[in-house]
């Protein structure tokens, strides 16, 4: 039975991989990479609806890149030109899970694809963690992009040092933020309140933890270097002998490790000092209240040492949350799946699909989504050839927002978010910046409501 | 000459869907794709075409001989993802 009206979509999530799900769901006249070649895998007209829980989209591009990354920061023109294609509508301000349901949105929809990505995040799980002071990358990262839900957090960064534990690439783009000149900074669309808090710093040093050798270190090649740009800052390393990396690694990693032997060679010197320091984990964060000191662990000899410090950033790893009404894996921290199928028990569930973090795990980076969103896509496209969509009792476009209205009492759409970005470039421009943030909820919603 | 890729990259493959001899790797579909942390491009088949480069929406591909001078190194990184691992290996030690 081929039904004459557009197959209608919800996707839930508007960062990288909910984008390109709908990129390939409303497809280019290009077509779609697949088996080697452009080739055409949508053959109806489709109706995509994105429902993002905030009023802003582009999920970790604005909210996780480094806002001194602004090449990395113009994906959002890609997603941008997605949302102005026929068929596609954006319902920020809504929360699945809370405002509307799994089971709603598969009444309402054809199919539903999940791209929620990894609203959580691993937890040290020593104590100290919870005093003043110590805190997730995650929520440092959020707070310098200006996350609603991050926006009030205080990082009181008068104090001489911080240590990141974990050596991954966000632990690099916390530290080139730390250290980064202010006059820099001003030229980015970083938070005006983490500005003003960098602008305070009286921070000389950052301890840069991995719990296992340089050629298990996590960061990448790229964003080592750009330690390496940091004016004054001397680079060095404890804990390991850079010297010893085993023949067998791999290409990248011997030249991570050489990159950072020839940094601390040509870097000794600096006002400043970033300290990559290997084998070492955390036994303890210390303190009356605030963070005082941070106990760490030689894990090749199990020497003990006490270093002092007044922030502790864990950056160890983002986790996907639940969603109430779905499956969850809580070891992984994603949404199980099968081809991108959501499955229960081993069982999928007609009409609900996955993509980008929550499907994978938080690894991969932009692009890594747009295979994925295609291959979720791609499932979508093989269910309802083959009749298995749940597509009785769909509802039309206006039918799905008024039951949403029904609920939340505020949601905007793309016009919403575009005067948003308006606003935002407008009040940049007058400060001599790209763009200043607006970063509460309520502010936004205010603006897109009032005529 | 050849085209290079550079630290911006997000790999989203928009330049391997335009290059007209897929000379650009891992492609979507290949192993290596989903742990990728960059794409390269094969200095040996490259044509010079200019299609990625203009394709790139993070402005991630040059010429070789427009690379900005703190990435002249990508050149050496590009090349070597198609060498044999023993050789690359063998030039990092010897460029440290
Ligand atoms: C700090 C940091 C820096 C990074 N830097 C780079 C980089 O430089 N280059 C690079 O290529 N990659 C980078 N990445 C990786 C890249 O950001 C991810 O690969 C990508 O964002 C994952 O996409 P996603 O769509 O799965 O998740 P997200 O980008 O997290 O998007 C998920 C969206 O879903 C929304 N959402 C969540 N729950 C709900 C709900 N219940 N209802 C409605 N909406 C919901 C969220 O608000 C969000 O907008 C970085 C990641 C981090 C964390
Ligand atoms: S188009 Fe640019 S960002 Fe995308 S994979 Fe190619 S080089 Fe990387
Ligand atoms: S310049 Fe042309 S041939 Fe060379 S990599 Fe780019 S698209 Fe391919």
């Amino acid at each position: 039975m081929i039904s004459e009206r557009p197959l209608r979509i919800a996707i839930v999530g508007s960062g990288p991989a909910g984008m390109y799900a709908a990129g390939h769901l409303l497809e280019g006249p290009g077509g779609t990479f697949i088996n080697g070649g452009l080739n055409q895998i949508v053959r109806r007209p489709v109706e995509v609806d994105v429902l993002e829980r905030l009023p802003t989209p582009w999920g970790l591009i604005r909210s996780g890149v480094a806002p001194d990354h602004p090449d990395k920061k113009r994906m959002a023109a890609i997603y941008d030109s997605i949302a102005r294609r026929q068929g596609f509508r954006f319902i920020g301000n809504v929360q699945v899970g809370r405002d509307v349901s799994p089971a709603d949105l598969s009444q309402w929809y054809d199919g539903v694809i999940y791209a929620v990505g990894a609203d959580d995040e691993r937890r040290l799980g020593i104590t100290g963690e919870d005093l003043r002071g110590s805190d997730s990358a995650r929520a440092f990262v959020s707070w310098y992009n200006g996350h609603p839900d991050f926006s009030d957090l205080q990082f009181d960064l008068r104090c001489e040092r911080a240590v990141l534990v974990g050596n991954g690439n966000v632990a690099m783009d916390v530290a080139r933020i730390l250290f980064s000149p202010i006059s820099a900074l001003h030229n980015t669309d970083i938070a005006s309140h983490a500005l003003d808090a960098l602008g305070k710093s009286q921070l000389k040093e950052i301890v840069i933890l991995g719990r296992r050798g340089p050629e298990h270190a996590a960061f990448n090649y790229p964003e080592l270097m750009e330690l390496g740009e940091l004016a004054d800052t001397a680079i060095s390393v404890e804990g390991a002998d850079l010297s010893l990396t085993p023949e067998n690694a791999d290409y990248e990693t011997q030249l991570k490790v050489a990159a950072l032997a020839k940094l601390c060679k040509e870097k000794s010197q600096g006002s400043r000092r970033i300290v990559f320091r290997f084998n070492a984990a955390p036994t303890a964060i210390v303190g009356g209240g605030q963070v005082a000191q941070i106990n760490v662990v030689d894990r090749r000899d199990q020497s003990e040492q006490v270093l002092n410090a007044g922030l502790v950033l864990a950056a160890i790893g983002y986790r996907g949350l639940a969603i109430d009404g779905l499956p969850f894996d809580d070891v992984r921290g994603v949404i199980p799946s099968c081809d991108s199928r959501i499955v229960d028990n081993g069982i999928a569930i007609a009409g609900a699909y996955v993509t980008g973090w929550i499907k994978r795990g938080p690894k991969g980076i932009i692009g890594s989504n747009k295979k994925c969103a295609r291959d979720a896509v791609t499932a979508v496209m093989v269910d309802v050839d083959s009749n298995l969509l749940p597509m009785e009792g769909t509802l039309s476009a206006a039918q799905v927002l008024e039951a949403i209205n029904a609920r939340v009492s505020v949601t905007l759409g793309f016009s919403g978010w575009q005067k948003i970005d308006r606003q935002e470039q407008s009040d940049g421009r007058a400060q001599g910046r790209p763009r200043l943030k607006m970063t509460a909820t309520g502010a936004m919603l205010g603006l897109v409501t009032a005529g | 000459m050849s085209y290079v890729i550079t630290a911006p990259c997000v790999a989203d493959y928009s330049c391997v869907e335009v290059c007209p001899v897929d000379c650009i790797s891992p492609m979507p579909d290949d192993s290596g794709f989903d742990a990728a942390t960059q794409l390269y491009i094969n200095p040996v088949l490259c044509v010079d075409c200019d299609a990625c480069r203009e394709a790139c929406p993070v402005n991630a591909i040059f010429a070789e001989d427009q690379l900005p001078e703190k990435w002249l190194d990508y050149i050496g990184i590009n090349a070597a993802h198609f060498q044999s691992h023993t050789q690359t290996v063998a030039e990092v030690r010897h460029d440290k």
